[in-house]
């Protein structure tokens, strides 16, 4: 086991009550962002029902044991905790194997995330989707919590409900990103604002994500965005994430509001008058 | 946006969808965040208005009771136009009907009340553990 031990790991719940809406993507991407930082993360897979953050890390064909044996003291820690090949900083721990649907709860996931916490920096644990039995797992053992959603009202609804439970169980901070963001779209105003939805859940933003075509393309390929240094906007929007949450002051510039340099719209004036290049 | 939206839009006929969604958003959240259905938020608003019209005569057209959220904090507000006080024995009498022994000053009341409801703390809870 490590010598050094943290005093107080950073223990993270990625939770958005609507599905679907990028919980997963960004427990992969901040957790290879954390760890190029230097950090040692643990991401917990707690949708062990419907578990794919396996698959988005490149990590699925090595999953021996899982939380649930480590429990059960049928495996060591070390064995059930997957170590990234590129990116050792990081472990990814399933929390269990889908045909056990039963066995996880809250205390459960408590004593697993305290063995895991003596060994990491960051825990940042993949929440299911909904506010039920397996939200209330996830969040059992959870300090701080980020909340993802995209600009649309049911995805909006649905995690203001997920705000409200975090408050009453006293999980604090709660930060927000907002996903899939189409800077056109909202520039029309023809999608809820950046401003609207900080608004609406009255959350401090520690992120935004652009749609971005790359984000299927990393998946596809098991290798998070964050991982190759790859210059696409989502990729510097998760490891800006990053930062942030290490405490870095990373200026959030809403991409309906920035505007081009001049350079670049004259450029691209050039370009659609002449189609040369 | 297709064409005809934009000219809509331009003709002041329709909201941008985005604005629209903002203003769905803040109705339905203010009733989800303090469990009052629309039903029961209607049986409020005529109870409401029953027990102020025996002090004072309200305008029931203009009269409006709502829920509104800002940061996290809903209110019940009741926006109600009073025409005019009632005469002292009219109030002594809905003042013994709910049971209060003195007829209350025939002073026009306020005609806002907001009323925060506890649904959920104004404030955070305290960090569990600052790093
Ligand atoms: N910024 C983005 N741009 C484009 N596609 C995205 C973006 N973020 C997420 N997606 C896509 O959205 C889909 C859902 O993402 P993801 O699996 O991370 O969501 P989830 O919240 O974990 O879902 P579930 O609730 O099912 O666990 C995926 O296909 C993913 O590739
Ligand atoms: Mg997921």
């Amino acid at each position: 086991m490590d010598a050094v031990t943290s005093a107080s790991p950073r223990i993270i719940l990625i939770c958005s009550g609507k599905g679907g809406v990028g919980k997963t993507t960004l427990t992969a991407n901040l957790g290879i962002a954390l760890a190029r930082l230097g950090e040692r993360t643990v991401v917990l897979d707690a949708d062990f029902g419907l578990r794919n953050l396996d698959l988005l890390l490149g990590l699925e064909n090595r999953i021996v044991y899982t939380a649930q044996e480590v429990l059960a003291e049928t495996c060591r820690l070390e064995q059930a905790l997957v170590k990234h090949k590129q990116e050792p900083n990081l472990a990814l721990l399933p929390a269990g194997n889908p045909r056990m649907l039963e066995w996880l709860t809250p205390e459960d996931m408590q004593r697993i995330v305290a063995m895991v916490a003596e060994r990491a920096d960051y825990v940042l644990i993949d929440c299911p989707a909904g506010i039920e039995d397996g939200f209330k797992n996830a969040a059992a053992a959870a300090r701080e919590a980020i909340v993802i959603t995209t600009p649309e009202v049911s995805a909006v609804r649905d995690a203001d409900r997920v705000i409200g439970l975090l408050n009453t169980r006293g999980v604090a901070p709660v930060q927000l990103v907002l996903n899939r963001v189409r800077p056109k779209m909202m520039a029309s105003q023809e999608m809820l604002g950046v401003d609207d939805v900080t608004d609406i859940l009255a959350l401090p933003l520690v992120g935004l994500v652009v749609e971005d075509e790359q984000v299927i393309v990393s998946t596809n390929r098991g290798e998070p965005l964050t991982l190759n240094g790859n210059g696409s906007p989502a990729a510097k929007a998760y490891q800006n994430i990053a930062r942030r949450l290490r405490g870095e002051d990373v200026p959030l510039e809403d991409p309906s509001k920035a505007r081009r340099g001049l350079r670049a719209r004259l450029m691209n004036k050039i370009r659609k008058t002449t189609g040369l290049f | 946006m297709t064409l005809f939206d934009f000219l809509q839009r331009l003709l002041g006929r329709q909201k941008p969808s985005g604005t629209m969604a903002k203003e769905r958003l803040q109705l339905v959240l203010a009733h989800d965040r303090s469990d009052l259905n629309p039903e029961l938020l209607e049986q409020m608003r005529r109870e409401i208005l029953e027990v102020v019209q025996r002090y004072v005569e309200i305008d029931l057209e203009e009269g409006d009771v709502s829920l509104e959220t800002e940061d996290r904090v809903t209110a019940l507000v009741a926006n109600l136009p009073i025409k005019r006080a009632r005469p002292l024995p009219a109030l002594v009498a809905a003042a013994a009907a709910v049971g209060m022994a003195q007829a209350p000053d025939a002073e026009p009341a306020p005609q806002e009340l907001a009323v925060p409801l506890a649904s959920e703390p104004a404030e955070e809870p305290s960090p569990a553990d600052p790093d």
